[in-house]
């Protein structure tokens, strides 16, 4: 049979700083080929999440096959491989990158290069991609797209006096990007007869196919009734069916070969078999070695979850686990809370990773939870020698029992106009930052390199990053490995009762300040009781701060007028129904988002 | 024998809307004023048809917005028509909201002839910058010579609404405010504290509220000052000299039945299952509050909510736990039932063992701390 002509086939991807335009211009790209009608446009084809949609970011890696005739008259084969825009889904990034062979660096025409821009134009570029740059919103009226073109070549070295000028949102010059595509992408090279190497770049669950598995055949083929393996999780599995992806479908087809993008179906139940960066090969002929670059993801927050309803404790572990089909790093574990009774103790990528969880279990699921401030995974070094990774802080051992603690740490790099270095190094240093280096990159930008506590900046390090430039530094980091630090758990008592899912890890010399504002918080948080309520906030069992919930001393209905009952009955049962959301602790009745108060303390 | 009924009118006009004021009233032409007084002449003839031969009138109260500023004969009319199409009782108690400068002695004469026996005049504060700052339409010495105007016209039952914790109101300015109001003896004072309701211009304005130890004070020295003037407070919001309690608003706290007439207006009746079916089904009524098509005599109810038995006995205890003397649990059982009051154990027991609610001789009532969080206290009825 003969293989797809590889030179016809263009892999490739968008980059782009976040709000840049690069999903404006995927469905530019999508539209201009002419595979969909506008009136099937929906706003933004490849992210097709409604949650995706509604905060404008890529949360899944997709893919779109889509041809286009060029003007010198022959049909290319575009694969478009969308990539998550998030720092949380860096490694998924980095495979989706590895699947292609070239990447479209899309830059705002007024904002120039910012720090993700540079992050993953480095991430492409790592991958031996071959980048061409876009200018996007020329129309705007602040738009300068020379300086832009300047910044392009003098900052990260790439050719862009000839970058096509474009504006994604009004359809500007999409085929000048589509021509480029041809000319500047390479072709696939791969040896089409040597045994079956490819990448895993996503993969979903659906429930009549099993897992269907996102690849890009480096070299090899494949097609139904091989037998194939995933060489990390050593999964083996016969293809029931490949095929490519036609925009928003999946279309199946004869054979995959080497250079092209496509699924495959082999009756596989868990998205765990296929992660994402293994690599697939032939059982019968396996190829000699793997794909570089396979990673086993950890999780780096964990937080608590349980139903505001303990009745709905089984709908909650019903609901994880059909997310867990589809998401692979997703963890959890079942866990108890002395406050909030049976709950999970869940792990994510990060923090938008765990909004994005809670709010489709919200939503998809119709659960109301009670979430328990987020934490990073601590080493916790014991007298005896035994390292644990500590996920909850309620099982921190006792501290004569603990040798030293180590938190993650990540580096930082903070692109920001000179003018604000000053308070963004402040900041850095408020969140235990330590100082590496200032590049300046232009007379007046410069990217600050810190090393960073991953427990500093998970909760609200990019909003005090954006207040304090107004607006202006952008932020990106990785993880960078493990450090010894002093670390303690910052207790909280309620009406002299410790609320287990209250406590949290802190930096021993941040623990008076947290503990602090921690009772401030909660203070706001819990409504008045007929008794006056301490709130107090303890370390090693020694009280650091504390503050008072006075007692209620009134709660009077207005004038009852004109005989109108049916209103004040509203309102008492709009009262009652408010504290049927509270969970009771001892006889103090705490609202559930005070649970999350730890993630408010700069507020 | 028939049945006692209250009638509530709903006179939805004022001169101008408070600051405060959330309820169902606005400024309005005065032709659009005429149009509804006929319009509510007609509603009184359709609802009268059906449910006048029933019962007897024992109170009658017009209230608002600002019934007295409308056109005052035409009022009279309006009350007239009651009396002709309604049984209503010799001795009913007929109370009047009425608010400073919108009436004289002429036209409290024309009232006083028409019937109107009592008086409720909106005074809220004596300090003219507070009555400024709430969006009234008058001074205290306005105020006065309504009240005198009132008097002479020979009103001998008269209620003055108070207001505290007003933004900027301190404790003497408040003192004053009784002092003042006490030296005219009225025979029953009203005693609000200011409660910032959504939908309000202060809703949306920075006040800067009372700290809660000064409204607390100015809470104690209400009670404390009437009950040393003879005035006994016998709802939590209610101040009266012996005798002089108004009988309308214990209707409602009662669960007496009312009939409401004009926009808005809320009813309450006890109305057969079925024609001539001896079982009755308690129900909540709401006349159509929209003015547009009322005037276009759309006399319909907007809500009519039928009570189940668990939701009668709920407004049993939230409403006439309200008033001081509290519930009579032998009434409870006689109404409900022996076994029913089970239901409403956990209830009362908190309440009595946090201190809210004490239990004396069959009654159940609240205590002081009771009067300052009812709102806790009757919530814990609710199921």
């Amino acid at each position: 049979m003969p293989h797809m002509d590889q030179s016809k086939i263009r892999n490739f991807c968008i980059v782009a700083h976040i709000d840049h335009g690069k999903s404006t211009l995927a469905d530019r790209i999508i539209e201009h080929t002419g595979l969909l009608t506008s009136r099937e446009m929906q706003a933004q084809v490849l992210d097709n999440m409604e949650l995706e949609r509604e905060r404008g970011i890529t949360i899944k890696a997709q893919a779109c096959r889509i041809v286009y005739k060029a003007k010198d008259g022959e049909e290319y084969i575009f694969n478009l491989i969308d990539t998550p825009g998030h720092v949380d889904f860096n490694y998924e990034v980095s495979r989706s990158l590895a699947a292609c062979d070239g990447a479209i660096l899309v830059v705002d025409a007024a904002q120039g290069i910012e720090a993700q821009t540079l992050a993953n134009v480095y991430l492409a570029l790592d991958h031996n991609l071959d980048v061409f740059p876009v200018i996007n919103k020329i129309d705007l009226p602040s738009a300068d797209p020379d300086r832009v073109k300047d910044e392009i070549e003098d900052i990260i070295g790439l050719e862009a006096h000839d970058a096509p000028l474009i504006s994604a949102k009004n359809g500007i010059n999409i085929e000048e990007v589509l021509e480029q595509i041809v000319a500047k992408i390479p072709a696939p090279q791969g040896d089409p007869d040597a045994p079956l190497k490819a990448l895993i770049f996503d993969s979903v669950y659906d429930s009549y196919k099993g897992v269907i598995v996102f690849m890009r055949v480096k070299e090899g083929r494949v097609k139904k009734g091989t037998t194939i393996r995933m060489m990390a999780t050593g999964a083996k599995a016969e293809v029931v069916e490949v095929g490519y992806f036609g925009a928003g479908q999946f279309i199946p087809c004869e054979e995959l070969s080497a250079g092209m993008v496509g699924y495959i179906t082999a009756s596989i139940k868990n998205v765990k078999d296929t992660a994402v960066g293994d690599t697939v090969t032939n059982d019968k002929e396996p190829c000699a070695e793997p794909l570089p670059g396979y990673k086993k993801v950890n999780s780096m927050v964990y937080c608590g979850m349980y139903p505001a309803d303990g009745a709905k404790y089984p709908d909650l572990r019903d609901a994880l686990e059909k997310l867990q089909l589809n998401d692979a790093s997703l963890n959890y574990e079942p866990e108890t809370s002395i406050a909030l009774g049976f709950g999970f103790r869940c792990g994510f990528l990060g923090l938008l990773h765990l909004e994005i969880i809670q709010e489709r279990l919200e939503r998809e699921y119709n659960l109301d939870l009670v979430t328990t401030a987020p934490g990073v995974v601590y080493r916790v070094h014991k007298t005896n020698g035994e390292m644990i990774e500590l996920t909850n802080p309620s099982n921190l051992p006792d501290p004569s029992e603990i040798a030293y603690m180590e938190e993650p740490i990540v580096s930082a790099e903070i692109m920001v106009t000179t003018e604000f270095i000053g308070s963004i190094m402040q900041l850095c240093q408020e969140r235990r930052g330590r100082y590496i280096d200032t590049d300046y990159i232009e007379s007046n930008r410069a990217v600050l390199r810190y090393d960073l506590p991953l427990n500093e900046i998970i909760y609200d390090f990019f909003d005090a990053l954006k207040s304090r430039s107004r607006g202006y530094a952008s932020f990106d980091y990785e993880l960078k490995g493990y450090e010894e630090s002093q670390l303690v758990k910052l207790d909280i008592l309620v009406n002299k009762e410790e609320v287990d899912a209250l406590s949290f890890i802190v930096h021993a010399e941040t623990a008076y300040e947290r503990g602090r504002r921690m009772c401030e918080k909660l203070k706001e948080e819990i409504p008045r009781h007929l008794f006056e309520i301490p709130i107090q906030a303890a370390v090693g069992g020694k009280v650091i701060a504390r503050e008072t919930v006075r007692a209620m001393r009134k709660d009077v209905l207005a004038k009852c007028y004109g005989g109108d009952i049916t209103r004040k009955k509203k309102l008492l049962e709009k009262q009652k129904e408010g504290k049927k959301r509270m969970r009771q602790v001892g006889n103090v009745e705490i609202p559930q988002k005070a649970f999350m108060s730890v993630l408010k303390l700069d507020e | 024998m028939k049945k006692a009924l209250s009638i509530y009118i709903h006179i939805p006009f004022c001169v101008r809307k408070c600051a405060y004021c959330d309820f169902l009233s606005a400024p309005a032409t005065r032709e659009v004023q005429e149009q509804y007084l006929h319009m509510l002449m007609r509603e009184i003839h359709e609802k009268a048809a059906r449910y006048a031969k029933e019962y007897v009138v024992k109170t009658i109260f017009i209230g608002g917005g600002t019934p007295t500023s409308v056109d005052a004969d035409l009022l009279c009319q309006v009350l007239e028509k009651v009396k002709a199409q309604f049984e209503v009782s010799v001795d009913a108690e007929i109370s009047m909201e009425c608010n400073p400068g919108t009436a004289d002695k002429i036209a409290f004469k024309k009232y006083c002839q028409a019937g109107v026996n009592r008086l409720s005049i909106g005074l809220q504060s004596t300090q003219n910058h507070l009555l400024q700052k709430l969006g009234r339409i008058h001074t205290f010495e306005q105020f006065l010579d309504t009240y005198q105007g009132a008097r002479e016209a020979g009103f001998t039952n008269i209620n003055i609404d108070l207001m505290s914790a007003l933004p900027g109101q301190t404790l003497a300015d408040y003192e004053q405010t009784l002092r003042e109001v006490l030296a005219l003896k009225p025979e029953h004072i009203s005693a609000y504290s200011l409660i910032v309701e959504e939908g309000t211009p202060f809703y949306d304005m920075e006040l800067n509220l009372l700290d809660e130890d000064t409204e607390r004070m100015m809470y104690e020295l209400t009670e404390k000052l009437l009950s040393e003037h003879g005035y006994h407070r016998y709802e939590i919001s209610n101040y009266a000299r012996k005798g002089m309690e108004c009988k309308h608003n214990q209707v409602y706290w009662e669960r007496g039945e009312y009939l409401g007439l004009g926009l808005g207006a809320s009813s309450f009746l006890k109305l057969p299952w079925k024609d001539d079916a001896p079982s009755e089904k308690e129900v909540r009524l709401r006349n159509n509050s929209n003015l547009k098509t009322y005037l276009d005599s759309d006399f319909s109810y907007e809500e009519e909510l039928v009570l189940t038995g668990r939701e009668a006995m709920e407004e049993f205890f939230f409403l006439g736990l309200r008033q001081m003397k509290g519930v009579s649990l032998i009434q409870f059982a006689e109404e409900f039932g022996e076994d029913t009051i089970e239901w409403f154990y956990d209830a009362i027991g908190q309440n009595v063992r946090d201190g809210l609610l004490v239990q004396e001789g069959g009654m159940l009532f609240l205590t002081k701390k009771g009067i300052d969080v009812s709102n806790l206290v009757f919530e814990r009825f609710l199921e």
